[in-house]
């Protein structure tokens, strides 16, 4: 398991929040009981199995939906 | 497509603006409607466009959002041929939009703020002896850095060249030059005001006082309150229900108008927003000035307190005790000092650190036949003399005269709530020393500017005797004051005032008092960044610095004052608009959204105001 810190554009809407959970526990690897969208800090963090997925994945699934993904770090 | 789409969002909505203006215009200039109609559709195509995408994104993971509702209303107006609506409520929602994210901004800016002052790049000291730039995640525990004046301490570390002074106020909230030495300890995120100083990395990255003072603003202001989580499951369902009512009011009147009306006055917007905005712009306040709250139920509590339980020790006293009167009887002083600092260096007495510190530096003899008297003092022989250094009872031991002078003095001193160090030199008595911990400097008007905040009562619970709690007691006004409590007893006490149905506030420098921290509703302590205090506590006053507790109170107090404000407008809103498109006929779609976007925009900057907040005094 690794874990990721991913910072998002400024996120304006509570509902974007919804949105972004959703879409990042959809990614197969992803551990959804650890995945937290930081409203106010405009922020994901969560863990990940990295046999499974990629950090790329995931911030691609971000994309996706049209939110923009600034910075990345896995540790 | 999609992509650039939502990313120029904000320039489709100045486009669509344009549009509208410029329609207008046609219309009435030249009176041309067909223009004018053509202008309306190509503008609310184009700001519809992203509102589209955004609500197809949120339906394929199962989440009706305001995106939702609009998009079908939006619909809805074309499908009735209403094109000067549909282009003004797809303008106001993204214009609406952008001004949320631009004010949101600002109430984040405080935090913001701080994160931005973490050190990005450091100079360190390479294998071929030289010092390279390299960026701060490149660290690790043990490297010798460089700072130069005017840098930023890229970790927390230990001085071992040089010298300087630091402004610590990213971590203090206090912008005063600290000294650094040899030996001292420097912040990340602290800077350099002059000097230039090497020092050996302790802590990186996250783990630094300051990447965990980032990390705590930031859960906290994302924590979440009762009252949101509340909301938050509120919305869930509102939202749907509100397309549920807009399709059975349609079905049912068979008018479109109103059915699309009641989907946009929907939009569940101020209510969501309100409370968190209040949070964070009141916790980036807090950050600022040296307040850390971990999160915003704590900030419900301490806005309502009781009582506040003060640890004596540390906490509204220095914490170190000191000589603060003295008497001298007889001649030649200095030569008495030496002795008395001969004999005190021995000993690693509290006390006898106190008067050596006070005496300062002398000249010292070699100390001989030291004989320790439990509870007493200490007898020993300098140069030949005989020096007996302790209370009255040794004095009294060793046959000391004391004149009447003498013990008016000695009476004198322990009134004033002193502990007596007695110096006597082959049984005379020489030195008169009076040892107390002093109370911080201005924590009297701090603890009255808390009784004017409404706190009923200031209770000090310490370790010392009855005398002299009593006597600080009285000193600071307090309501109720305990001497002779051991760490549990003090978590005893705070635990039953608990179950007497107070709100209670615990403040303490965090070493042994952890378990009445814990036990309090709000914890508070007064951390100079240690671990212990950051870990236990509720709220940590940086610094340790006792005169932030009024304004962490009083700003608990205005958070919670405007989030009730916040859903005050937020309901009162959706009442007027409810009511209004019931009972009146001037309400349309286009003034709902504008009423909607303007309610947002008032919570915003009501919480904004929070930024601003200082206690008056």
């Amino acid at each position: 398991m690794k874990s990721a810190t991913i910072q998002l554009e400024t996120l304006a809407c509570p509902s974007c929040m919804q949105k972004i959970d959703k879409a990042v526990k959809s990614v197969d690897g992803v551990d959804k009981e650890s995945v937290n969208v930081m409203f106010n800090a405009s922020k994901v963090k969560l863990q990940f199995d990295p046999e499974k997925t990629t950090i790329d994945n995931i911030t691609d699934s971000i994309g996706k939906i049209g939110y923009e993904v600034k910075k990345s770090v896995v540790r | 497509m999609q992509r650039f789409l939502l990313k120029h969002k904000n320039k489709i909505a100045l486009i669509g603006g344009v549009l509208i203006a410029l329609s207008f215009l046609v219309r009435w200039t030249i009176g041309n409607m067909f223009l004018f109609e053509i202008l309306m559709i190509a503008a609310s195509v184009l700001g519809a466009a992203p509102i589209a995408i955004m609500a197809f994104q949120s339906l394929r993971i199962k989440v009706v959002s305001i995106d939702v509702l609009v998009t079908i209303a939006v619909t809805g107006a074309f499908v009735i041929k209403n094109y000067e609506e549909a282009a003004i409520v797809t303008f106001l929602f993204l214009f609406g939009a952008y001004l949320e994210q631009r004010t949101l901004n600002k109430t984040r800016s405080a935090i913001k703020e701080l994160a931005e002052m973490a050190p990005e790049s450091a100079l360190k000291l390479m294998e071929n002896g030289e010092f390279e730039e390299v960026d701060v995640d490149e660290v690790d525990i043990g490297d010798v850095l460089l700072v130069k004046t005017g840098a930023k301490v890229p970790v927390d570390g230990t001085v071992v060249l040089g010298e300087g002074s630091v402004n610590e106020a990213s971590i203090t909230g206090e912008s005063l030059p600290v000294a650094k030495e040899k030996g001292s300890k420097v912040f990340a995120g602290t800077i350099l005001d002059n000097g230039t100083i090497q020092i050996v990395a302790d802590r990186v990255g996250e783990d630094t006082t300051f990447g965990r003072i980032i990390e705590l603003v930031e859960e906290a202001q994302d924590s979440k309150s009762q009252a949101e989580r509340f909301i938050d499951r509120f919305s869930k369902y509102y939202t749907p229900f509100v397309l549920v009512l807009a399709f059975v009011v349609g079905l049912v009147t068979r008018n479109v108008e109103l059915a699309i009306t009641i989907l946009v006055l929907g939009c569940p917007g101020a209510l969501v927003i309100g409370v968190p905005v209040s949070n964070v712009a009141g916790i980036g306040n807090g950050a600022r000035h040296g307040v850390l709250f971990k999160g915003s139920e704590v900030i419900s509590d301490f806005s309502r307190l009781d009582t506040m339980v003060f640890d004596k020790t540390g906490t509204l006293t220095v914490g170190n005790p000191s000589v603060m009167e003295k008497e001298y009887y007889g001649e030649n002083v200095e030569e008495v000092l030496s002795y008395l600092a001969s004999v005190e260096k021995e000993s690693d007495h509290p006390l006898a650190k106190a008067v050596l510190e006070h005496i300062g530096e002398v000249e010292t003899f070699s100390v001989e036949n030291t004989g320790v008297v439990k509870g007493e003092g200490i007898i020993a022989t300098v140069n030949g003399r005989r020096i007996a250094v302790g209370n009255v009872a040794l004095m009294e031991r060793e046959k000391v005269h004391l004149d009447d002078r003498m013990r008016a003095d000695i009476d004198r001193f322990e009134k004033n709530g002193n502990s007596l160090v007695l110096t006597a030199v082959d049984e005379e008595l020489k030195v008169l020393m009076g040892v107390r911990d002093k109370i911080r400097p201005d924590v009297k008007k701090d603890l009255d500017s808390l009784k004017r905040l409404k706190v009923k009562n200031l209770v000090m619970l310490s370790g010392d005797n009855q005398g002299t709690v009593d006597l600080v007691a009285k000193e600071l006004r307090l309501t109720e004051a305990r001497g002779n409590m051991l760490p549990e007893d003090k978590s005893e006490y705070v635990k039953d005032i608990i179950d007497k149905g107070q709100i209670v506030a615990f403040v303490g420098d965090g070493v042994n008092d952890s378990p009445s921290l814990a036990l309090a509703h709000v914890g508070i302590a007064m951390g100079s960044g240690t671990d212990v205090a950051i870990e236990t506590s509720d709220v940590v006053l940086m610094n340790s610095d006792f005169g932030r507790l009024p304004h962490a109170l009083g700003l608990s107090k205005a958070i919670t004052r405007n989030m009730r404000q916040n859903i005050f407008i937020a309901i009162g809103v959706v009442i007027v608009l409810l009511v209004s498109v019931l009972f009146s006929d001037w309400m349309n779609m286009s003034i709902g959204m504008f009423v909607h976007e303007a309610s947002i925009l008032a919570v915003i900057l009501n919480g904004m105001r929070l930024l601003r907040y200082r206690l008056r005094r």
